[in-house]
Formats: C-alpha cells, sequence, structure tokens
C-alpha cells in the first residue's frame, strides 16, 4: 500500500513528462542545420510577443500556443493517481495511527560501502501517516485545482509532470528510514520547486526567484549535510533507528569543530536545523519564500505553504529523540521560529501583492510551528502543521480564485468590493481566514492556541521569548488577514474594468477550495485530543519523543494566557475594520507619519539588499578577482607564461651574447677553461 | 584462468582498428565515411570484449586478475598487464565512452582518417594507463596518452590551440620528468619495477617522501589540482568536443588514479604525512574554482572550472585514507566521467549550430530545443550533485569519508555545494531559459537521432547510477577496502612505533 503511495505519482510524474516530450518535440523539429533563410517574420513576432510577456509581470499563462496533443490525458491520469494514493493514504492513517501498524520496507540497497550502509526504504509509523495524508490530500486537490486553473497554459502536461514529481520526492522525504533517503527526497522538492517556480521561463522574473530558491535551499543544505556527517561519524550509522539508540550515549561528548570545542549532538542538531531552516524559510534564510510567488498559484498553495517548507518542521520532529537530548539546539530552535513568527508578521502588515501576503503568513506560521517544536512538543507543532495545510492551501487556491476573476492581478489596491462578484470565492477565503486567525472552533483555534500555551509552558530559556512573539504575532496575523479580506472583497471597486469583468472560476477551481473550507474547520477539533491532547502518547508512540510533561503543563497554565490570543484576535481584527472599513484615511496618514517605519517593512527589513551587499556581490568580486588575478596574473605569470617569457628573454640574451667576433669567442673559450681547471684542482683535487 | 589474452586484446584493437584506417587510403567522401564507421566499429568491439571482463571479473577478490605477464626490457622490466577493482571501473569508463566520441565526431571534415586514427590511438593508451602493472609500461602508456591528445588540439582545436597546448605541455613536461626520476629511485631501491611487487616493498622513508613529491607533481597536473590547473580551461576551450569529452572524463582521471595506484599503496607514511597539503589544496581547489567558474563568459571553461572543483572532492576523498573517502573518490571519478563528458558534448551540440561558446550568444534555447533542454537539466543537476543523480553519491561519500578525518576540510569543501548551484543554474538560465530574442537563435533545431543516440544513455546511466550505484561500488569495494587496510596498518604500524620511542 504504501508503495502505491509513494511511487503513483513518480508514475504520473514520468508520464505526463513523456506526453509533454513527445508533444514539444513535435513542435520543435530536429536537425543540426541552421537555417538562415526565410522564417525571419514569424521569428520576429515571437519576440515580440514574448518581449510584451515580459513587461506584463504578474502571474500570467504563457504565450497562447495550442495545447499539446495529449494535455488532458497528462492531467486526468496525474490527478486520478494521486486520488487513489490520497485515498490510500487515509486508510494509512487509520492502519498506523489506531491499529499501530507500523510498516518498514526495505526496497533496494542504496549506498554500500564499508560501515555505511544505506536503503531505500518506506517507513512508516504515525508521524509518517500524517505526512502522507497532508502531503496527498493537498495535492490531489491541488492537481484538480491546476486542470481549472492552468487551462490556457500550452505547457501544461509539464506542468503536471512537475506537481507529481514534486509529490513523489515529498512522499519519499516523509517516509524515509535514514538520513540519506530523506536528504534525497529534501533536494528532490527543491528541484521540483526550483522548476515549479520557473515554470514561466520566460519570465526573468521567475528565473531568478527560481534560482533564489534553490541557492538560499542549498545554503540550508550545506548544514544538513555536514549534520549528517557528524551523525554518522558519531553513531556510524545513518539509519533513524540506529541514531536514535546510539543518541543517549552520546551526551557529554564533545566535538573539535574548528577549533570551538562543542557539545555532539548540540552541534549536530545545530547543523541539522540549519537545513531546516532554509527549506521552512525560518529567518535570515527566509528571503527566497515571497519571491517564489512568482510561479503559478496552485504551486504556491501546494509547494510553498502546504507541504515543502513544513518539510523543515517534520524533519526536527522526526529527529526528535536527539533533540530532546540537545537543550541548548531547542533554545535556537524557539529562538528562530518565534523570531521569524513575528518578523515575518510585520511585514505581511504592509504588503500588496495578494500571493505575497499569503507568503508571508507562512512564513510566519511555520515559525510557531517551530516554537512547539522548540518547546518540545512535537505533537503539537505537527497539529499545527496539519490544520495549516488545509487554511494556508485554501488561501493560496482562494486567491488564485480572485487572480483568476480578476484577470492575473494581483495588487490588493486594485480589488475591493469583489464579494458581490465571486461570493462563493468570497466565502470561502473568510473561512481561511477565520481558521488562520484562529477563531474559536476553527482547525487553526486548537493548533495555534495550544504552540501557544505550549511555549508559556516549557522551560525553554527562551520560552518566555516564543511566548510574547507568538502573541503579538497573533494580533498582527489578524490584522493583516483582515486586511487582505477588506481590501479585496469590501469597499468600492478600484479597477472598474477588471471588476466588470470578473466572474466565478469553473467547477475545476470551486470544488478543491470547498473540500479545503471544509476541512480548515473540521481539521481542529476531532484531532485535538491526539495530537495535543491525551491521546498523544497512544497516537504517536515511537515516533516522536515529546518532552516528557509538556502536554500536562499545557494543560495547567493560567486561564488568563489561554484567552490572551484570543484576545489579541479580536483586537486585530478591531483594528484592520477601523483601518479599511470605517476609517480608510487612517493607514494612509500612518504610513504617511512614519515612512521610515513604512519603508523599513514595505521592503521586507532590507534583508535583499543586505545578502546582496555581504554576499552576492563579493562572490562574484572575488570570483573575477581570482579569475583575472588569481588564475591570470598569479599563477600563468609565475608558470607557464612566465616560463616561456624567461625562456625567450634567455634565448634574446644568448643570442646577444653571440656577437661573431672571434675575440669575444676566444674570451669565453679562455675563463671557460681556466674555471674548469680551477675545478678540477680544487673541487676533485681537495678530496 | 582465462584461455586468451583478454586485457591485451582490449588494449589494443584500437590499435588495430587505427591500423585499418590507415590502410583505407583515399581522401574522398566514400573513404571518410569508411573510416568513421570503422573507428566506431572497433570503438563498440572493444566495449564488447571490456564487457567481457566485466562478466568474468570476480569481485570479492581484492588482488589483480586477467594477469598477462612476458618477458620485455630488461630482468625487472616485464611487460605485466592486469585490473583490479580500482582500475576496471577506469578501463570500462574508456571503452563505454570511446563509441560516444566517435559518434560525437560524426561531422568533422578536416582529415577525418587522421582523426579517427588519433582517437583510437589515444583509447588503446588510456586502457593501457589503467592495465599496465609495471612501471616503465605504466609511464610509456601515461606519457604516450598526450601525443595525440596533443595533436587532438593542435590539430583540429580552436583559434588559439598552439596556446593551449604549449601550456598544457609546459605543465605535463614538468610532472613527468619529475616520475621518471622517482621510477628510476624505485627500480634502483626494490631492483624491479614491476607494481605489485612493490606495493609489497617497504620503501625507506627518505625515498617515500622523495618518490611520493615526485609522483604527486605528475598526477596534480593531471588531476588537476590547484594552483596547477590553469591548463585545463584553455585546452578544454580550445579542444574539439569529442577531445574535451576525452580529456575531462578519461585523462583527468589519470591523476586520481595514479594516487590509488602508486601514492597511497606504495608510500602510505608520505601520504599521511602530506595529507594536510592535499587537503588544503582540495578545499581551496573547491571554493576558488567554484567562484571563478561564477564568472566564466565561455561555457566551456565554465564547465571546466567546474571539473576542477569536481576533481578536489576525489583528491580530498581519496587522502581521506577511509573506506567512504577512497570507495567515493573512485565512485566521483566514474560519475564525473559520465557528466562531464555529457557536459562538454551539450556544449558541443549548441557549438555546433551556432559556432559560438560564449554564454551570452545563447538564451531562451528551450523554445526551440525541450528535448536538448532536459538533456541539459539531467546533466546540470548531476553537476551540481543532486540526490538521485550520480554526482551526488560521489560527493556525499567524499565529504562524509573525510569528515571523520578533518572536520575543517570537510567544512570548507561544503562551500561546493552551494556554489556549485550559483554557476550551474546560471548557466543554464542563461542559455538555456528565457525569452528566445536573439534572431540568430530563432532557427535553432532541436537534437538529431544521432546527437540522441550519444546522449540518452549518459542520462540513463546518470539516473541509474544516482539510484542503484552499487555495481559501481561493488566492483571496487573488495580492492579500496584492501587498499585501505594496508594504508591504515601501514599508518599505525609508524605511529605505535612512535609511541614506543
Amino acid at each position: 500500500m504504501v508503495q502505491a503511495i509513494v511511487f503513483l505519482p513518480l508514475l504520473g510524474a514520468i508520464l505526463a513528462g513523456l506526453i509533454s516530450l513527445v508533444g514539444a518535440h513535435a513542435r520543435n523539429p530536429s536537425g543540426d542545420e541552421v537555417e538562415h533563410h526565410g522564417d525571419h517574420g514569424h521569428g520576429d513576432a515571437h519576440a515580440s510577443a514574448a518581449h510584451d510577456h515580459d513587461d506584463h509581470g504578474h502571474d500570467d499563462h504563457g504565450p497562447v500556443e495550442p495545447a499539446a496533443a495529449g494535455s488532458r490525458a497528462a492531467e486526468l491520469i496525474t490527478t486520478g493517481l494521486l486520488f487513489v494514493a490520497a485515498a490510500l493514504s487515509w486508510m494509512t492513517l487509520v492502519d498506523v495511527g489506531f491499529m499501530h501498524h507500523d510498516a518498514r520496507i526495505q526496497l533496494l540497497p542504496f549506498i554500500f560501502s564499508g560501515d555505511l550502509q544505506v536503503w531505500w526504504t518506506l517507513r512508516v509509523d504515525t508521524l509518517t501517516a500524517v505526512m502522507l495524508v497532508v502531503v496527498t490530500t493537498v495535492s490531489s486537490l491541488v492537481h484538480l485545482y491546476s486542470i481549472g486553473y492552468m487551462d490556457e497554459d500550452p505547457y501544461r502536461p509539464r506542468f503536471f509532470g512537475y506537481l507529481s514529481l514534486f509529490t513523489f520526492a515529498m512522499l519519499m522525504l516523509v517516509t524515509a528510514d535514514n538520513l540519506v533517503q530523506l536528504f534525497f527526497g529534501w533536494e528532490g522538492v527543491g528541484l521540483a520547486s526550483y522548476l515549479l517556480i520557473g515554470f514561466w521561463y520566460q519570465k526573468p522574473s521567475a528565473n531568478a526567484a527560481a534560482i533564489k530558491a534553490f541557492i538560499v535551499n542549498r545554503v540550508g543544505d550545506f548544514g544538513f549535510a555536514l549534520g549528517i556527517f557528524a551523525v554518522f561519524m558519531l553513531a556510524g550509522s545513518t539509519d533513524f533507528e540506529t541514531i536514535f539508540h546510539a543518541a543517549p550515549g552520546l551526551t557529554g561528548k564533545t566535538i573539535n569543530f574548528l577549533g570551538w570545542h562543542a557539545d555532539a549532538l548540540t552541534l549536530t542538531c545545530l547543523l541539522l536545523f540549519m537545513g531546516a531552516m532554509g527549506k521552512s524559510a525560518q529567518f535570515l534564510l527566509h528571503t527566497w519564500l515571497p519571491d517564489a510567488m512568482e510561479g503559478p498559484t496552485p504551486v504556491s498553495a501546494l509547494i510553498h505553504a502546504a507541504t515543502m517548507v513544513t518539510a523543515g518542521v517534520f524533519m526536527v520532529a522526526r529527529l526528535s529523540p536527539l533533540f530532546e537530548l540537545a537543550p541548548i539546539a531547542q533554545a535556537v530552535v524557539m529562538f528562530f521560529g518565534a523570531t521569524t513568527a513575528f518578523f515575518a508578521a510585520t511585514i505581511g502588515l504592509v504588503q500588496n501583492d495578494i500571493k505575497r501576503i499569503v507568503a508571508y503568513s507562512t512564513c510566519s506560521q511555520l515559525g510557531y510551528m517551530f516554537v512547539a517544536m522548540g518547546a518540545g512538543a512535537y505533537s503539537v507543532g505537527m497539529f499545527h502543521l496539519f490544520t495549516h495545510a488545509f487554511f494556508k492551501a485554501l488561501l493560496f487556491l482562494g486567491s488564485g480564485s480572485v487572480i483568476y476573476a480578476m484577470h492575473h492581478e494581483q495588487d490588493i489596491r486594485n480589488m475591493g468590493g469583489l464579494w458581490r462578484k465571486i461570493p462563493y470565492t468570497y466565502a470561502v477565503m473568510v473561512v481561511g481566514t477565520l481558521a488562520l486567525t484562529g477563531f474559536p472552533l476553527t482547525a487553526g483555534y486548537f493548533s495555534k492556541d495550544a504552540i501557544i500555551e505550549s511555549a508559556y509552558a516549557s522551560h525553554n530559556p527562551f520560552g518566555v521569548y516564543g511566548f510574547l512573539m507568538t502573541v503579538v504575532a497573533a494580533g498582527l496575523t489578524s490584522f493583516y488577514s483582515w486586511r487582505l479580506i477588506f481590501k479585496t472583497f469590501h469597499g468600492e471597486p478600484h479597477d472598474e474594468h477588471h471588476y466588470e469583468a470578473a466572474h466565478e472560476a469553473p467547477l475545476w477551481i470551486l470544488i478543491p477550495i470547498g473540500v479545503l473550507a471544509v476541512g480548515s474547520i473540521v481539521a481542529g477539533f476531532p484531532f485535538k485530543e491526539l495530537f495535543a491532547g491525551h491521546g498523544v502518547e497512544e497516537f504517536f508512540r515511537e515516533s516522536v519523543k515529546m518532552n516528557p510533561h509538556i502536554i500536562e503543563e499545557m494543560h495547567h497554565i493560567p486561564e488568563t494566557i489561554a484567552f490572551l490570543p484570543t484576545v489579541m484576535m479580536v483586537l486585530g481584527f478591531l483594528v484592520s475594520y477601523l483601518f479599511y472599513i470605517r476609517r480608510p484615511y487612517i493607514p494612509v496618514r500612518l504610513a504617511a507619519e512614519q515612512p521610515m517605519l513604512y519603508q523599513f517593512l514595505l521592503n521586507k527589513w532590507y534583508f535583499d539588499e543586505l545578502y546582496e551587499i555581504i554576499f552576492v556581490r563579493p562572490a562574484k568580486w572575488i570570483g573575477y578577482q581570482l579569475w583575472k588575478k588569481g588564475d591570470g596574473f598569479i599563477i600563468d605569470g609565475l608558470g607557464p607564461d612566465g616560463v616561456s617569457a624567461r625562456v625567450l628573454d634567455v634565448t634574446r640574451n644568448v643570442v646577444k651574447i653571440q656577437t661573431g667576433y672571434l675575440y669575444h669567442y676566444a674570451f669565453a673559450m679562455l675563463i671557460g677553461a681556466a674555471g674548469l681547471i680551477t675545478w678540477f684542482m680544487f673541487g676533485f683535487g681537495g678530496q | 584462468m582465462t584461455t586468451w589474452p583478454i586485457l591485451s586484446v582490449t588494449t589494443f584493437l584500437p590499435v588495430v582498428g587505427a591500423l585499418i584506417v590507415y590502410l583505407s587510403r583515399g581522401d574522398d567522401e566514400a573513404s571518410r565515411r569508411n573510416s568513421r564507421w570503422i573507428a566506431l566499429w572497433t570503438t563498440l568491439i572493444t566495449f564488447a570484449v571490456s564487457v567481457i571482463l566485466v562478466m568474468r571479473f570476480d569481485p570479492a577478490n581484492p588482488d589483480f586478475q586477467f594477469v598477462e605477464k612476458a618477458n620485455w626490457l630488461a630482468t625487472g622490466i616485464t611487460y605485466h598487464m592486469g585490473v583490479d577493482g580500482i582500475s576496471l571501473p577506469f578501463v570500462i569508463l574508456t571503452t563505454a565512452l570511446m563509441p560516444f566520441c566517435i559518434i560525437a565526431s560524426w561531422k568533422v571534415t578536416s582529415r577525418v582518417r587522421e582523426y579517427m586514427m588519433a582517437f583510437l590511438i589515444l583509447e588503446t593508451l588510456m586502457v593501457g594507463t589503467f592495465s599496465a602493472l609495471d612501471l616503465v609500461l605504466f609511464y610509456l602508456f601515461f606519457e604516450g596518452g598526450l601525443i595525440p591528445m596533443f595533436l587532438i588540439i593542435g590539430v583540429w582545436g580552436g583559434p588559439r590551440r598552439v596556446y593551449a597546448s604549449f601550456k598544457f605541455f609546459l605543465y605535463t613536461l614538468l610532472g613527468s620528468v619529475l616520475m621518471l626520476l622517482a621510477i628510476m629511485a624505485l627500480y634502483w631501491n626494490g631492483n624491479t619495477t614491476d607494481i605489485p611487487t612493490l606495493m609489497h616493498t617497504a620503501v625507506p622513508r627518505s625515498l617515500q617522501t622523495w618518490a611520493w613529491l615526485a609522483f604527486f607533481a605528475s598526477f596534480a597536473v593531471k588531476m588537476p589540482m590547484w594552483p596547477v590547473h590553469t591548463w585545463l580551461p584553455d585546452a578544454h576551450v580550445e579542444a574539439p568536443t569529442a577531445g574535451s569529452v576525452v580529456l575531462a572524463a578519461i585523462l583527468l582521471k589519470m591523476g586520481g588514479y595514479g594516487f590509488l595506484r602508486f601514492s597511497l599503496p606504495m608510500f602510505p607514511l608520505a601520504s599521511h604525512d602530506f595529507a594536510p597539503l592535499i587537503f588544503t589544496l582540495s578545499a581551496i581547489a573547491i571554493i576558488y574554482t567554484s567562484l571563478v567558474a561564477l564568472m566564466q563568459e565561455d561555457m566551456k571553461k565554465l564547465i571546466a572550472y567546474s571539473s576542477v572543483a569536481h576533481m578536489g572532492f576525489v583528491t580530498m576523498g581519496i587522502f581521506a585514507g577511509t573506506m567512504q573517502g577512497v570507495a567515493g573518490g573512485v565512485f566521483q571519478m566514474i560519475s564525473h566521467g559520465i557528466v562531464s563528458g555529457a557536459l562538454f558534448l551539450c556544449v558541443g551540440i549548441v557549438y555546433d549550430r551556432l559556432h559560438t561558446r560564449e554564454i551570452a550568444a545563447y538564451g531562451g534555447l528551450v523554445n526551440r530545443m525541450p528535448l536538448y533542454a532536459m538533456t541539459f537539466m539531467v546533466f546540470t543537476m548531476a553537476n551540481v550533485g543532486l540526490p538521485g543523480t550520480s554526482g551526488f553519491v560521489g560527493e556525499f561519500m567524499t565529504l562524509l569519508g573525510t569528515f571523520k578525518v578533518s572536520i575543517p576540510t570537510a567544512f570548507f569543501a561544503s562551500f561546493g555545494v552551494i556554489l556549485s548551484a550559483a554557476y550551474a543554474l546560471w548557466l543554464y538560465r542563461k542559455v538555456v531559459f528565457g525569452a528566445l530574442v536573439k534572431p540568430s537563435l530563432m532557427t535553432m533545431k532541436d537534437l538529431t537521432f544521432r546527437e540522441c543516440l550519444t546522449l540518452f544513455p549518459m542520462i540513463a546511466l546518470t539516473i541509474l547510477f544516482g539510484v542503484y550505484p552499487k555495481p559501481v561500488l561493488d566492483m571496487s569495494a573488495a580492492s579500496v577496502q584492501q587498499l585501505v587496510n594496508n594504508y591504515n596498518t601501514a599508518v599505525t604500524a609508524v605511529k605505535a612505533a612512535a609511541l614506543l620511542q
């Protein structure tokens, strides 16, 4: 069953990929001769069309070309296979979570060398089963949604191939039984993300965003890889079971890391967490996520909201037996999570691109999950991951529906009053917003409050910090979420032309968001006990190693503290209502009065500019200098070029000596003979 | 064991093919076609024979197999051939890649006969290098390989070919002279140039140091290691496509093979003493050349610099002296042989169409060449070391093996993971992605059947070895294990002796 879940998407990806290649090849003939006659008119037209396309910097569809043959087949195959996988996943969740039928299936030997023995293995325990459900459910809905959303794009088979490829990689990630396979899935989703962000490859901004996403993730992977090496050095294996068995014996060991005698487990966990920071877009390594919104909206929903970006959270939960033994590392996790939750929320306050607001919101919510991880409440973090997948995918897909209705307009300043035109989308967006802000009895209410409670109850050095930051961020979240709703759906339409043309999207789009809206409401309460109550032990069993007291202590925190997030939520709503419905001039005036702060937030704390100055430009400069000065001047200068120049010099001088005068030669001979005689007399004679 | 000298047949079959090409005189179209087909069939048959080698090879046996021995020059200098788990992968790599090189050269029109002969002779010399078990024989093959390579660059190369071959020559000359001296010294020490015998002869420590340095000079240039790498970009840029492929895929591997065959087993103490030097040079190579690659304007130069970086992983892994390090080094060389060879083929494909290697001249090829875009993407990702491609396995294993021995080296070398992504994706974006606006590219056409024939098998291998690297790892495991054991025994013995004093 697990094999089917994991490999059906791969099958879909391969089939769609083949359809795409065959189609593309049919359009573009083979040949190794470049023709230089005719065809220019067509070429120029094509060029100018492509150029227009570039100027239009919105979430846009590709050039209008007839779709490749078999597009519909590719769509239906991949979507169908995904739905099968999703159904099987829910069955697996019941089977594993409640029947306790954990599984480990060895497929194929991977890397075998000395004591390094890595298998391709599918491991299913409750933690994995939860992820399987999240990934396949959201992925199948996004596939379905994409049939509608991408209907004008001529490269649909390629798109669906990438989507399925992503799903496969993500499933390999969550079913990994060792760090190397985890890393395979990790980089695999990175590849799919890169391909999908850059799906519209004619847009320079999309290409730039794709590369940025890949490279920033690689910075995290740099740490992740070193972490794997450290684990292997300490435990002699990369298999989870072996590592977890060895972990208690490793406390107190130190590693000499570049002169720093670090506690072995702390260092290892920090290195591994660096990988999680990259993938989950945490503070300092977050810059790629907002840019990733260049990709088509279904991609943003699937990869950059519900699944891939949560891989870091999953990884920490999976490695919880290590993190539980490294309290300093947990403190760092809590710190970064809390900082991200707050920091991303502040940026979200002032953004105007509908997708970017949701993207920063994602970043912030991921921070929440890490706060729970830092508190040792791994199941609680997973709870938020689970609920967040529903309502954040909903918000993205709903935004997509808005964008679709507005003909690829993404700026909320140009929207307004849309609820009359697209009431269905409006309704589901409100549901998503309620869940995100933690309105009582929605999914987000249970999981988010549990995280804030866990931060309060934890004994982490940054526990109070985590608590404060998440509470403040809860208010900010509520504010920016309602701001989005108000500016998009309420008030006066700002773009009459688009407003008049706005219409509800086709059923392909409406069904998935409807399902997700239901999920956003019901994914909370029924699961509360399993993820954040007394059922945790029974449900998760060995798959995560919780802080033993955290659940108990969460239930004994003061009532006032427990209400605080709800109060913040209401406060955020009220301010937002005041700003954008009652007194719309206030935010304008505020922005004018506080230009520094406004610009600071609008420009995302200037992180992109900062990184450009301290990393990108120096790297290029150094590269250039090493090339021209290092290779060209020093190495070649002293090496081959220098040698040849010296040889030429010597030759030239030797040529000068050959004057042609007999007495010069005679003199040289005399000197030489004298020298030789002296040498023989004193050199050999001396012995 | 074997009834016929299978290894010699593999080695010298290409020369026979070259002779046949030589005998089929004439310079009309028909004779050109003949020489192409003769060359192709020769390489294919050679490959088929080498497949017999693989089938009969016993991977559990760490010693030399298919051994052939005959009297040759003087006492102690014999014609001695044989392969073990370390050399066999390289033999197969060579014989497997040569048919692709010939197919890739199908459109060469000037001096086709000589071209094909040069390649066939080169193949003999390369296979010979990997299967020679006598120092003198090895030296002949090793240095002899330079001659056809010179000719290939010098005759069929680009506009600056003279400069490139001269640079190549200067570097290698220095190394080979020193190596010859070391070979003589070894002969005087052990009265033999028989490699298996020498591997079991204890070499005095002082001689170890000098001989190690002399061999190092030669292999470091071949590898190439920083700072003696500057010949490689020029040689690559000027060489014809198939020449670049052979250079990157096989000739570079001779340095690494030399380290494995001579430095580590014969001079373990010196290897251990000099390991920090190698680590430093490797880490510098990885970061330095990756940064330089970032700024290249020429496609071939960029890939050449990335080759230097990838070879840095190999040297680092080999001198880590751990099982994963050494096995990873072997694997990385095989993988790099496939991937960099394929990348040069990819460059060759667009070069054939547009006759420029300048990155800025391209852009948006995906609009016209989807098959090409897909192929190039696979190899770019393999170059980046994405798991699931063969590039990952080698990089991962070498880093893993080194981490145990030297954390700083592994730390700095891991920066290559970030930088390789930067330059490789940048290249891909500039060449393949984007809108197709340049008028010269409007009539570009996609891969032909012939080009698919060269690239698709390589895609299959790249992914196969990325997912299931076992065939290569198993082939070399026993020999690598023995090598690592001997190395560690020798090093520990000396350390124990030092402790006693």
